[in-house]
């Protein structure tokens, strides 16, 4: 039954009834200072990407350069800067070609459903049914390192969770009333799912995005770590983590300091999608004995 | 003091997610004495259910008792510690919920259900609280006593579920009962049933209840006293005669007003030869996948007449709406809209034929887009059926929300923004821009509050003497369907059993289900409930349930008249009667059922 | 319910014939083949020929695909290039090592993400619960490389208790298998752990908002047995789900850590054999790794499905 005290909402945007916390202020300060530093980058780093600046390989923090040197005696500071932008620009680059796949594959099936249905969803579980580094092994194995070769594979193992996602939105959304007053309207497929569904999806999807934009950096930096990502000389986090392993046993903390820093990355993106997504931490009936 | 609860200026407060507290029952007091059924009625929002659950001092998650006095047995429950206070539930005091389905777990057996509050009180052991539950079983008159203990939720039927929820209540012995809507969810035929058994177990063993509901008439079944609620405040309160034949506040009047509005039967229908039926429906199947939900259905709706089709849940009468709006496609039969064949499927059909026959659905929530604004939802038909751009869109978006009875400014709301009622008037006017020539309307008021329910009837009445838009009107509420319709189709398991103008549909000689469904709907007086419950026909109804697709007549299980050899085997064809009616049963027409 | 189970069984093992599909189809569209790859550099378009007609490579890839599945199936998992032993011989020798590896992780975070989730789910908002979400935040964020190298540089660099690397001899006594084995399963655990818990609490808090849990509670029962005989019967089901959805984690990660620490194990030879452009050894590997989780996730939804009473007892 519905009528008299309902709460209405001012205003139906996806963000209403969100307040900014501190771990949100913080997650998002640090994602806009990675992003500062991606856009300016080249004008604030001392030396260039492959420079070697000093005879002294692994040198410590401080000497050198201002976080050490690396295994060939490059700059770290530098190098972390340029890594940057790698990293960011190919999570976003893998993370929008998973979209670009996942979200129509998905969409389509939920409306058309049948033997389109069946046959994407085989297929796509037949992806999924590989572990995610697994497959990358397997595909780049297969088509060598090449950069294409990297995204376009990245972005198609991300795609799987897309496609579920969405799809699973198309079905839940397909079959709501205002959906099935559209159709008996005599509305197209095409304006169902660009003004009645995607709409709606909007607020999962971008918590998705920011999810599978995480997971983006850090299987990008896992592959590198396998040798199977950005290759030498460039300035990748997860390929620096990788070349300079050897010298943790020398007290050297170049391998260290990359990886802290996706690690500043990827926590502050699952922060903010936590805080994006939550809109009703209520009590439950456990707490309410307690009263 | 012999009164089991009394409870002094109770003040409640919720908070929907990350907002702030807001007054939900805002100083109500009120006392149960040994023994007595005290009824608490009022719309959604009255607070009802909150004041019930706070006489165990409980409230809901987002919901905090703030203040007043709670004393149960003698006590203050309030001064108690959390601890002591969770000690009563389901000793002292126990609660029966509006949906049994949700709240037996559908991992665990019935029994061990029903005998865990007693047995973790400590009450006995279980081999004697097991014996004590099917003796309660058999006084709720439940098939198979011995045997549903063993059962999971899954395996039992709805009315059977809510009278085993009644026996998990009263299995610790309680003082005091709470019946939180307990048949609101069930249909018209299993309520008196499930409403008997309540009521006799509650007497035998004199507990007290507390029962809350928005249904006057069931109320006038149970209870001794009434108290009315609006906006988590006290209206009036008084001794069930009272309430009913002489209520003193407005209110009061109003809701009882709304919920047996005065039926308006029709003796026929002028059947104007010149106009085409607006809807022509001929021996209708349809279903969904191997499912066959419609059998052989065939409706008329004339133009600007009312339509009124009536039968419990699982007839198909959603189903038919959909498939004369072209969503369900037929599989047999043809339609036809305003004398032109319609293709079974929405797709196949040209927008001329659209724009005639548009559909309202129940859950006005879920039907409106929550991302558009009301402007752009009912600008949308007007741009798709009429071309309409622009200023003089929103001009005649204006002129429709005025006729809904909504103001003009409502088009630059979102539907979060509305209540209920105002939805409805919405989905109302979204179907009006097509100016289709018949509205469906699938249990449009169904999910509404009584009052506000009453107000959208009013303006359908209103809209079809000014704009001549005639309407199929699906329900379950016989009442209202009674007080609208011109004609009325009477659905059971997927066929027509019954159908003509109301005045001949609601008075004798009656179809053998439609007789039932009319003797199921409680009546506003006292003693209607033992007078119709115990009859042969109420007891032959539940012993059956309702099979769809069965051979021979759909009825044949449930009937009284049942004629072996032939209503079990041969479909009854639907025979004409005088005055416009038309039946289907093998019985002659002087055998039907009268009284 | 046997019917479901049958049918769940089918899509299992037509996942499985899809899987192998797509793992021969990677490897087929290679540029250059096997025959190439074996006579190197100094091949000439005569030896290619003769090569390619002794190997069979100039019949249709159809016939060449049914080929393969047959070998795999009787047990012949094809001759690696590098090596030219028998790709079952290599697997057979480095399997144990990863399977070792897998089991103990497991053993360690399914039982600690159950019960960390469950407890965490009944004192939701609480202080603790609080506290194992932001850890288990950071856990989930940090690349798994990360963790090793930094147990690496704790406990073995510095604090030397542990070893860096996780060769073991047959002949070592249970401590040296511990200080060989700890960091890479501890690893391994925690990646793995972190999400289970996660998604534990979340399904546990969700069947702590089903009606009936409202119900029971209004029988006047405690939390301990709220929780312990209505909520976790229904969580059964829920559970598995995300058991099963964490082994691909699990895989993921014996990878990187097999990497890290140098176990000589299996993911590490299909590494080695992508390097190598070894394709029988990265097709067998391939299939052996798919073929496991597949078998492991219908594992999960068969005993999903008999823990649904709806579907255990029909009407």
């Amino acid at each position: 039954m519905s009528d008299a005290t309902e709460l209405p909402t001012p205003r139906a945007s996806i963000f209403a009834g969100l307040r900014l916390t501190w771990t949100a202020a913080i997650a998002g300060s640090v994602l806009l200072f990675w992003l500062i530093l991606a856009l300016f980058g080249p004008w604030i780093a001392p030396h260039g990407e492959a420079e070697i600046i000093s005879g002294t390989t692994f040198a410590p923090i401080g000497e050198g350069g201002l976080l050490g040197t690396d295994k060939l005696g490059r700059d770290v500071f530098s190098r972390l800067i340029y890594g940057v932008r790698t990293t960011l620009l190919l999570a976003l680059i893998t993370t929008v070609i998973s979209f670009a796949f996942g979200v129509t594959l998905g969409f389509a099936a939920a409306i058309l459903k049948g033997w389109f249905d069946i046959v994407v969803s085989r297929i796509v579980e037949a992806f999924m049914a590989f572990p995610s580094t697994l497959l990358a092994l397997v595909v780049i194995g297969a088509f060598g390192t090449s950069i294409t070769v990297l995204v376009l594979t990245v972005g198609l193992v991300l795609s799987t969770s897309v496609f579920r996602v969405s799809r699973a939105l198309g079905y839940d959304i397909g079959v709501m009333d205002f959906v099935e007053a559209a159709r008996a309207r005599g509305e197209g497929t095409w304006w169902i799912l660009t003004r009645e569904i995607l709409p709606n999806s909007m607020a999962p999807l971008i918590a998705e995005f920011g999810l599978r934009f995480t997971f983006s950096i850090l299987f990008l930096s896992g592959l590198s770590f396998l040798g199977l990502g950005v290759q030498e000389p460039a300035a990748d986090w997860g390929l620096m983590v990788q070349e300079n392993v050897g010298g943790l046993f020398l007290g050297s903390s170049a391998a260290l300091i990359p990886a802290a820093c996706i690690a500043s990355l990827t926590v502050s993106m699952n922060l903010l999608v936590d805080w994006f997504q939550q809109r009703q931490q209520g009590e439950t009936v456990l707490e309410k004995i307690d009263q | 003091m012999s009164d089991i609860l009394t409870i002094k200026n109770l003040r409640v407060e919720g908070r929907p997610p990350g907002g702030a507290y807001v007054p939900i029952v805002k100083g109500v007091s009120l006392n149960v004495a040994k023994g007595e059924v005290l009824a608490l009625i009022g719309e959604s929002g009255s607070g009802k259910s909150t004041i019930s659950l706070a006489s165990m001092g409980f409230a809901r998650p987002g919901c905090r008792i703030a203040g007043g006095e709670i004393w149960l047995n003698g006590r203050d429950i309030m001064k108690l510690s959390p601890h002591e206070r969770h000690a009563l539930r389901g000793d002292e005091v126990s609660y029966v919920a509006q949906s049994a389905a949700a709240s037996f777990n559908p991992a665990l057996r019935i029994g061990k259900q029903v005998i865990e509050a007693p047995l973790w009180h400590g009450a006995g052991d279980a081999a004697t609280l097991t014996a004590a539950a099917v003796d309660l079983y058999r006084k709720l008159d439940l098939p198979n006593p011995d045997t549903v203990d063993e059962k999971f939720p899954h395996q039992v039927s709805g009315g059977q579920l809510q009278r085993l929820m009644a026996a998990m209540a009263m299995s610790c012995g309680p003082d005091l009962l709470i019946l939180d809507e307990p048949t609101t969810a069930l249909d018209v035929t299993t309520q008196i049933e499930v409403l008997k058994a309540f009521k006799d177990l509650i007497r035998d063993q004199g507990t007290a209840a507390i029962y809350v509901t928005h249904d006057l008439a069931v109320v006038a079944q149970v209870a001794d006293r009434i108290l009315v609620l609006k906006n988590g405040e006290m209206v009036e309160k008084g001794p069930t005669a009272q309430i009913l034949h002489d209520p003193q506040h407005e209110y009061t009047r109003t809701l009882m007003d709304a919920v047996r509005p005065a039926p308006h039967l029709v003796d026929h229908v002028d059947a104007s030869a010149a106009q085409a039926p607006v809807i022509s429906a001929r021996n209708i199947t349809a279903g969904y996948g191997a499912l066959t939900i419609l059998s052989d259905v065939s409706v008329d709706v004339p133009a600007a007449s009312v339509v009124g089709v009536i039968g419990e849940s699982g007839c198909g009468k959603s189903t038919l709406a959909r498939v004369v709006a072209g969503l369900t496609p037929l599989r047999e039969g043809e339609l036809m809209l305003d004398g032109k064949v319609a293709a079974p499927s929405v797709k196949d059909r040209p927008r001329d034929t659209l724009k005639d026959c548009q559909i309202v659905f129940q859950m006005a929530d879920t039907a409106l887009n929550p991302r558009q604004r009301i402007g752009d939802i009912l600008g949308r038909p007007l741009e798709f059926y009429q071309g309409l751009k622009g200023r003089a869109r929103a001009d005649k978006v204006g002129d429709l929300l005025e006729q809904v009875d909504l103001p003009r400014s409502f088009a630059s709301r979102f539907p979060g923004e509305l209540s209920g009622g105002q939805k409805q008037r919405i989905n109302l006017a979204r179907a009006l821009a097509a100016d289709p020539k018949v509205i469906l309307c699938d249990e449009v008021t169904s999910a509404l509050d009584t009052v506000v329910a009453a107000g959208v009837i009013e303006l359908l009445k209103s809209l079809k003497d000014k704009l001549g838009v005639a309407y199929m009107f699906i329900s379950h509420d016989l009442s209202t369907v009674a007080s609208f319709a011109d004609e009325v189709v009477v659905l059971y398991a997927g066929r027509v059993v019954e159908k003509g103008p109301s005045k001949g549909v609601f008075s004798p000689p009656f179809h053998p289900y439609t007789r039932l469904l009319l003797s199921s709907v409680p009546e506003m007086r006292q003693g209607w409930l033992e007078g119709v419950a115990d009859t042969g026909e109420a007891k032959a109804a539940s012993a059956g349930s309702v099979i769809i697709g069965a051979k021979g007549c759909p009825f044949a299980n449930r009937c009284t008249h049942v004629i072996a050899g032939t209503c079990d085997s041969i479909t009854p064809p639907l025979r004409d009667l005088p005055g416009g009616l038309s039946v289907a049963c093998h019985l002659d027409a002087d055998a039907l059922p009268r009284t | 319910m046997y019917r479901i189970i049958l049918t769940r069984l089918a899509q299992g093992l037509l996942t499985l014939l899809l899987a192998s599909m797509i793992i021969f189809g990677a490897t087929e569209i290679l540029p250059g083949d096997v025959a190439e790859a074996i006579l190197g550099q100094s091949r000439t378009e005569e030896a290619l020929a003769t090569l390619r007609e002794e190997m069979g490579l100039n019949r249709p890839a159809i016939v060449r695909y049914f080929d393969w599945l047959g070998g795999m199936v009787q047990g012949d998992l094809g001759t690696s290039l590098a090596t030219k032993r028998p790709v079952a011989d290599m697997i057979e020798s480095r399997m144990w090592n990863t399977l070792r590896l897998a089991l103990l992780a497991a053993a360690i975070s399914v039982p600690l993400s159950l019960a960390l989730g469950l407890w965490s789910a009944m004192r939701a908002g609480g202080k603790v619960d609080k506290t194992l979400a932001m850890t288990t935040l950071a856990l989930i964020a940090v690349p798994e490389f990360f963790i090793g190298l930094i147990l690496m540089k704790v406990f073995a660099v510095e604090l030397k208790w542990l070893s860096a690397s996780a060769n073991t001899r047959p002949y070592f006594d249970f401590w040296q298998n511990f200080r060989a084995l700890a960091l890479p399963v501890a690893t391994l655990s925690f990646a793995v752990l972190a999400h289970m818990m996660r998604m534990t609490r979340s399904s546990v808090i969700n069947i702590f908002t089903s009606p009936y849990m409202e119900m029971a509670a209004l029988k006047g029962l405690p939390k301990r047995r709220l929780v312990v005989r209505h909520a976790l019967p229904n969580a059964l089901s829920p559970i598995l789900t995300v058991i099963a959805l964490n082994l691909s984690y699990m895989v993921s990660g014996v990878i990187i850590v097999e990497t890290v620490f140098g176990v000589p194990g299996l993911t590490r030879l299909l590494v080695d054999g992508v390097t190598l452009r070894d394709i029988p050894l990265i097709q067998a590997c391939a299939m052996i790794f798919g073929a496991v989780y597949i078998l492991l996730n219908l594992l999960a939804d068969v005993l999903s499905i008999m823990a649904n009473p709806r579907l255990r007892y029909p009407k």
